[in-house]
């Protein structure tokens, strides 16, 4: 709804009062980030030494790597969850109830169990050292969670096909697999799409929890650069930069996915276990 | 089994504190949240763009992140609050984000056609607003909301890396004590959890049906 109808178009003494207005607002913003970053800058925080280590090539090349390892760690968990997540959504929509209650429960559990808890779990039960079990811990976890959100995605999508696709299939004389292997999940997948990246985006942030189970990956190797050069803010600047740019990238690229596959059909998740925040906002939440 | 019912004093405070962490905070998010939306589509340019700003910075870093900069930047503001609140403003600051975009969502859900119905009935922008758009909008809002704040319960475990006690710490410190009962801590703790989210969704469903137009 654009906000044009709801008024008239504003005549001079409004313009006048949101001109004071923005006047005002600017003062009281640019105060207010003014002051932060001098208080920052009195605390020597802008000093040379702390930011040097981000143009060193050795803290460079670690922090590149520990880059590339989040998003090998971030490829693989979310390549593992729309496998999970297919087979879970596709067997709450079975026709068995054996199959259909096991995966609801799966589905529900893990979307409202905290994945950090999760990954903790996981990870004192494959022993709780840093490296290799750190790492799946982490990608164990994106599996649990994300599966089950892309499950409800998968259900979503498949729902959203109008009922005449299956019906046609059906009196073409093909059989249950058929319909779902050829006629729906085909045209699913697409309206899946911005929502599985979408979700990606939740996994990519979430990738960040390597931190507190010693997980290789940026903030891993962040932690040991910021113990190094005892430089906390700059280091956690640095690393958000980094997230918000392929975050950002993600984005644009489920937009540009929902505009060229999925047009005016948005995916809805429902609500009970809650679904990834990203995806939630993301996916536009069609309600209703 | 028994290492619950052991437990079960300081899993109970452990249970109190999650519970304190997801009110407080989810509060806060909701009024910080609302001022945001309400930035992002006020007439006021440089709001907007503000507004704009912000949501995209916070939405886009992890809380862990955003949970490490808070505790290093506030000291630096001579700003020293122990360790509850600290973790309540991280989680403020980050699920704010997504309050305000759960709201404009709401909002735009609304079709154009209800907002040219009233104006074209005479009403003025505050009436429009108060009787057709809003009272449609908050029913519309319902669910989202309820999921940006159900994602804070299950962001709230994070507190766990910052010194807090809640249930996920509690739950690494009896793993660390009792290995061989995994199972029973970590269902344990979950059914915590799940009763949380349950109750926001139960809520959530209540308010939806009764504002529901009949």
């Amino acid at each position: 709804m654009s906000a044009s109808v709801l008024f008239d178009a504003p005549g001079p003494r409004t313009r006048a009062r949101h001109r004071l207005y923005a006047v005002i607002s600017t003062v009281v913003l640019a105060a207010i980030l003014g002051l932060i970053l001098w208080k920052l800058w009195q605390a020597g925080q802008f000093a040379l030494d702390l930011w040097e280590p981000f143009v060193t090539p050795r803290i460079l090349n670690a922090l590149l790597w520990g880059l590339g390892q989040t998003l090998m760690m971030a490829v693989v968990a979310v390549a593992g969850a729309i496998v999970l997540g297919f087979i879970l959504g596709i067997g709450k929509l079975s026709d068995h109830a054996v199959l259909r209650w096991p995966a609801w429960v799966v589905v529900e559990f893990f979307r409202a169990v905290p994945l950090f808890m999760l990954i903790l779990a996981t990870w004192y039960l494959l022993g709780p050292q840093p490296g290799g079990n750190g790492y799946w811990a982490v990608v164990i976890g994106l599996w649990l969670y994300n599966g089950s959100v892309i499950a409800e995605i998968t259900r979503a999508g498949i729902h959203a096909i109008p009922k005449g696709q299956s019906e046609a299939a059906y009196a073409l004389g093909l059989r249950k697999s058929a319909v779902m292997k050829l006629v729906l999940l085909p045209q699913a997948v697409k309206i899946m799409l911005p929502a599985i990246i979408s979700q990606s985006i939740v996994a990519l942030k979430d990738t960040s929890l390597g931190y507190a189970v010693l997980a290789p990956g940026l903030t891993f190797i962040g932690k040991q650069v910021f113990g190094e050069f005892r430089n906390i803010i700059p280091t956690a600047l640095v690393m958000a930069a980094t997230y918000i740019v392929l975050n950002l990238l993600l984005t644009w690229l489920a937009t540009w996915a929902q505009k060229r596959y999925a047009g005016e059909k948005k995916v809805e998740v429902g609500l009970v276990g809650a679904v990834g925040l990203g995806s939630q906002a993301e996916a536009g939440a069609a309600l209703r | 089994m028994d290492v619950l019912v052991d437990n079960a004093d300081s899993l109970l405070a452990a249970f109190w504190m999650t519970l304190r962490l997801v009110i407080v905070a989810g509060l806060l998010s909701l009024a910080w949240g609302t001022v945001l939306a309400a930035m992002r589509v006020g007439p006021v340019r440089v709001l907007n763009l503000a507004g704009t700003t912000y949501v995209t910075l916070f939405r886009n870093t992890p809380l862990l992140v955003i949970l490490l900069l808070i505790f290093n930047v506030l000291p630096k503001l001579g700003i020293t609050w122990g360790y509850f609140w600290p973790n309540v403003i991280a989680l403020t600051l980050y699920t704010s984000s997504f309050v305000c975009e759960a709201l404009r969502a709401g909002v735009n859900s609304i079709p154009l056609g209800q907002a040219e119905a009233a104006r074209s009935l005479g009403m003025t922008f505050g009436q429009s607003m108060r009787q057709v758009i809003l009272p449609q909008s908050f029913r519309a809002v319902v669910p989202p909301v309820a999921s940006v704040l159900i994602a804070l319960t299950k962001n709230t475990s994070l507190v766990a890396i910052f010194g807090l006690a809640d249930l996920t710490a509690r739950m690494k410190d009896l793993l660390t004590d009792h290995a061989s009962d995994l199972l029973w801590i970590f269902f344990g703790v979950a059914f915590a959890y799940i009763v949380i989210v349950e109750a926001i969704s139960v809520i959530a469903n209540t308010i939806e049906r009764r504002w529901r137009v009949a």
